[in-house]
């Protein structure tokens, strides 16, 4: 019972690839397209659920573990907060967009805004993956326990 | 249309007041959260405007002057992740209350706790 | 304009099936039509930031919801009426709609909204805060508090989760009493067996 069929597998195999990739690219445009930290973290954790669903838990726990991503949650919601901390620091308000905005519509634009969205993108991605992890292992720990 | 959308509220709280079962309290809790989500969206929706995005090379006068409300979509997309976290939440409970009753009645469940 | 009262009566019909049918992953999978009718409605209500999370959210909310239903006993329970609740709920929703109908005469017309502060985030957003997407400019730039107390309360979330299902804390029980595996009420279960 490791995972599920094969034809599952190398569908999962093919897939998650782009799946990360078109999360990150939604998280990394998120001020000039329509998407941002938001989408793009849920895309991201739904990348490694699929590796969870269609493979077992145990290769999703070796690619990215429950510590690390609680470690990467608390570090994303952490520099998020840092980059307000700084605001404050050099222009006197909490969370203001201190960086040279630059011109609009370039990669590297709008100051502190891809800074937050990346943060808020690794922040929901790795929190909402650390539920389902929970809901899972520790659900079918307890079941089988259950049924012994 | 307003009138719609709160059909859509008053289904979940009917679900929420009379099934038994958990997850049909929790999936009535899904329905008003959907509903509620859309009714701020329908409020701000002007119409025949665009998408709050400016393209390249848009006037800005015009944008302004036919975009849609760009607020109602910050807070609501803000919303549905808070909402997915909750029904995460509401799942534990549920798989919790399950593996201590057996059940996912909650009338058996107050019976079973005497 | 049609499309939108097509697309709401779709979803509709898809929360009285979600709601009444007695096969719990059916109802589930109806949960999901819903969701997936709302994106649709926002991205023809020019929100595709909105219609992106919404569709991926709804996917994950599927997998949440299938895993509680997974492994029960769905049938047995639904099977006795409960009529004084029905009753009553039926009452509350007749009420609530009356007075919906009688507090939609303050708002303003659909597709005609009131855009105060709205209208200027749209003329100024972009040259002050430099961000094309005016949604972002507004989560990250304009309102970052709103945001910052989303991350705390996901966190919070998370945390009740981990807490509630932990499995650690408990063993110690079901060693003792096999059948029973609670930790607050363990002697009151006790008693009642």
């Amino acid at each position: 019972m490791e995972g599920m069929t094969k034809i599952v597998k190398t569908v999962a195999r093919l897939v998650i690839g782009f799946i990360l990739l078109y999360g990150a690219s939604i998280v990394i445009y998120g001020h000039i397209t329509p998407g941002g930290g938001f989408a793009g973290g849920v895309f991201i954790s739904i990348a490694y659920v699929l590796i969870m669903l269609a493979f077992s838990k145990k290769v999703a726990m070796r690619k990215l573990s429950n510590f690390a991503a609680s470690l990467s949650d608390n570090l994303g919601a952490f520099s998020f907060f840092i980059i307000g901390l700084l605001g404050s620091i050099f222009s006197g308000y909490f969370l203001y967009n201190f960086i040279n905005h630059g011109t609009p519509f370039r990669l590297v634009s709008a100051g502190t805004i891809p800074l937050s969205n990346i943060a808020i993108g690794v922040k929901v991605g790795a929190s909402l993956y650390a539920i389902l992890v929970a809901l899972s292992i520790y659900g079918r720990v307890l079941t089988e326990k259950e049924e012994e | 249309m307003y009138i719609l959308c709160t059909v859509l509220f008053v289904i979940g709280i009917y679900s929420i007041i009379a099934k038994r079962h958990i997850v049909k309290k929790i999936i009535g809790m899904v329905i008003i959260e959907y509903s509620v989500n859309l009714f701020l969206i329908l409020v701000g929706y002007k119409a025949g405007g665009i998408a709050p995005i400016l393209a390249k090379g848009q006037d800005v006068a015009e944008f302004a002057s036919k975009g849609v409300d760009p607020l109602p979509q910050a807070l609501v997309l803000t919303s549905i992740v808070i909402g997915l976290g909750t029904l995460a939440l509401m799942a534990a409970l549920a798989i919790r209350l399950y593996e201590k009753y057996n059940t996912f009645d909650m009338s058996e469940i107050n019976r079973l706790r005497g | 304009m049609t499309v939108f009262y097509v697309l709401m009566v779709f979803m509709i019909i898809g929360a009285i099936v979600a709601v009444e049918t007695k096969n719990m992953l059916s109802a589930v999978i109806a949960v999901g039509a819903v969701g997936v009718g709302a994106s649709v409605i926002f991205l023809f209500l020019r929100a595709p930031d909105i219609a992106i999370t919404q569709v991926i959210v709804e996917v994950l909310s599927l997998i949440i919801l299938i895993r509680v239903t997974i492994r029960a006993d769905n049938y047995a329970i639904e099977r006795r009426q409960d009529n004084f609740a029905n009753i009553v709920g039926l009452v509350f929703v007749g009420l609530f709609l009356v007075f919906a109908f009688w507090a939609y005469k303050g708002l303003p017309e659909f597709g005609n909204p009131l855009m105060r502060v709205s209208s200027s985030y749209l003329r100024e957003g972009t040259r002050e805060t430099g961000a094309a997407n005016i949604v972002a400019s507004v989560i990250l730039d304009y309102r970052a508090y709103d945001t910052l107390g989303e991350a705390i309360v996901l966190f919070t979330s998370i945390l009740g989760a981990f807490v509630i299902l932990r499995p650690k804390g408990r063993k110690h029980t079901s060693e003792k009493d096999k059948g029973s595996f609670g930790i607050i009420e363990d002697k009151e279960i006790k008693g009642s067996r």
